[in-house]
């Protein structure tokens, strides 16, 4: 067992905001520059990065586990993340289903392109990415743990798109697998600012839009090697699996 | 000719600014519908604040307001009992779900919904009230 240095909240270039260097093998090289073990690309509203880093971390030693960073109806950001290519195309379907029809206008937000590992041009999403999906949190929730991903609400101590901005405290009967803080606050702050938080891990990752910002913000896990299992358990306390923020 | 007390004067011109309503004439001027209530609707209303942001109306909204929102998330009926509200008006015919309503029958909130954008409906609540 060692300490595994991650950050799972990464956007690309397919993201409106992300900056057009964030293809996912200048991601892969710049996480491994920064020492990180595992990380994750985390879209706004779309999977469809996925396969390529997942591609790229295996060639290149580092784990890639399948995300997505979705916005709600309530306009509350999560994050999803699943096992394997077969569950987040599943994901992809329920996404596809509840998304809006608004245009983007890539002048305005940027450009939403997917590339190949030789960062060629090979898509672009026409629907803007950053509207909410017609699904509340609790079905975006229910529908991650239906595949049997993990489900984290994004951010949650910013003054836009977390759950505490948009619904004022955690609805009764949401099943978070831990809650992801940005900022320069620690667990013990932000527990005393919102009790409920006590009984949940809380994590931290970088949510870069831009290459040097990767790795910024990190959380370490307590695992046998990096993979989705082992960090699952770790968010849950299990078979001696932790973890800390730093 | 004679001094008018000067507290009278105050009382004149508070009544010529703002006047109380109740929840009834409200709903029945701004043809609001009724999705749940109780017996509230001879409770007076003291203004309405319009928001979709949860924390903002914890923070801002004071007792007795009527709140304009396109926000279903059940969590709304916690916080109009939190502050106190007067009543949730869900507007452009949005539909809250089947929790919401339990939720707002369960604490005994008033909930209503209207056809019209927060912005109309708004300033018809403004010109009734004020």
């Amino acid at each position: 067992m060692r300490w595994v240095k991650a950050d799972m909240h990464i956007h690309s270039v397919l993201s409106p905001c992300g900056d057009l260097d964030m293809s996912p093998s200048k991601i892969i090289s710049e996480a491994l520059g920064k020492g990180l073990e595992m990380i994750a690309v985390t879209d706004h509203n779309s999977t469809l990065h996925v396969p390529v880093t997942v591609e790229l971390g295996k060639e290149n030693g580092i784990t890639v586990i399948p995300g997505a960073e979705l916005t709600s109806a309530e306009e509350i950001h999560c994050l999803a993340f699943f096992e394997d290519a077969k569950q987040t195309e599943k994901f992809q379907t329920f996404i596809d289903k509840h998304s809006s029809s608004v245009p983007n206008n890539a002048s305005r937000f940027g450009m939403q392109i997917i590339v190949n590992e030789k960062e060629e041009i090979i898509g672009e999403v026409a629907e803007l990415l950053i509207m909410a999906l017609s699904a509340p949190i609790e079905e975006i929730e229910q529908t991650v743990h239906l595949l049997g991903g993990i489900f984290i609400p994004a951010h949650i101590n910013r003054t836009a798109n977390g759950i505490y901005s948009q619904i004022g405290f955690i609805p009764e009967g949401l099943s978070a697998d831990a809650f992801e803080f940005s900022g320069n606050t620690t667990k013990e702050a932000l527990v005393v600012k919102y009790p409920e938080l006590g009984t949940y891990n809380l994590i931290t990752n970088s949510d870069a839009h831009y290459l040097k910002d990767i790795g910024s913000k990190i959380t370490e896990y307590y695992l046998e090697k990096p993979s989705f299992d082992e960090w699952k358990m770790a968010l849950k306390n299990q078979n001696n699996r932790t973890l800390r923020t730093l | 000719m004679g001094n008018r007390p000067v507290s009278k004067i105050n009382v004149d011109t508070k009544q010529d600014k703002k006047r109380n309503m109740k929840l009834k004439e409200i709903i029945e001027k701004l043809n609001l519908t009724v999705i749940c209530a109780n017996d509230q609707f001879e409770n007076e209303v003291s203004g309405g604040y319009c928001s979709d942001l949860l924390s903002d109306v914890m923070g801002n909204a004071t007792e007795g307001q009527i709140w304009i929102t396109i926000q279903v998330h059940k969590n709304i009926i916690a916080v109009a009992s939190l502050k106190e509200l007067s009543a949730i008006v869900i507007v452009k015919g949005l539909e809250p779900g089947e929790d919401t309503i339990e939720t707002a029958k369960k604490e005994n909130i008033v909930l209503l919904s209207s056809n019209e954008t927060a912005f109309d409906l708004a300033g018809k609540l403004y010109g009734l009230i004020n």
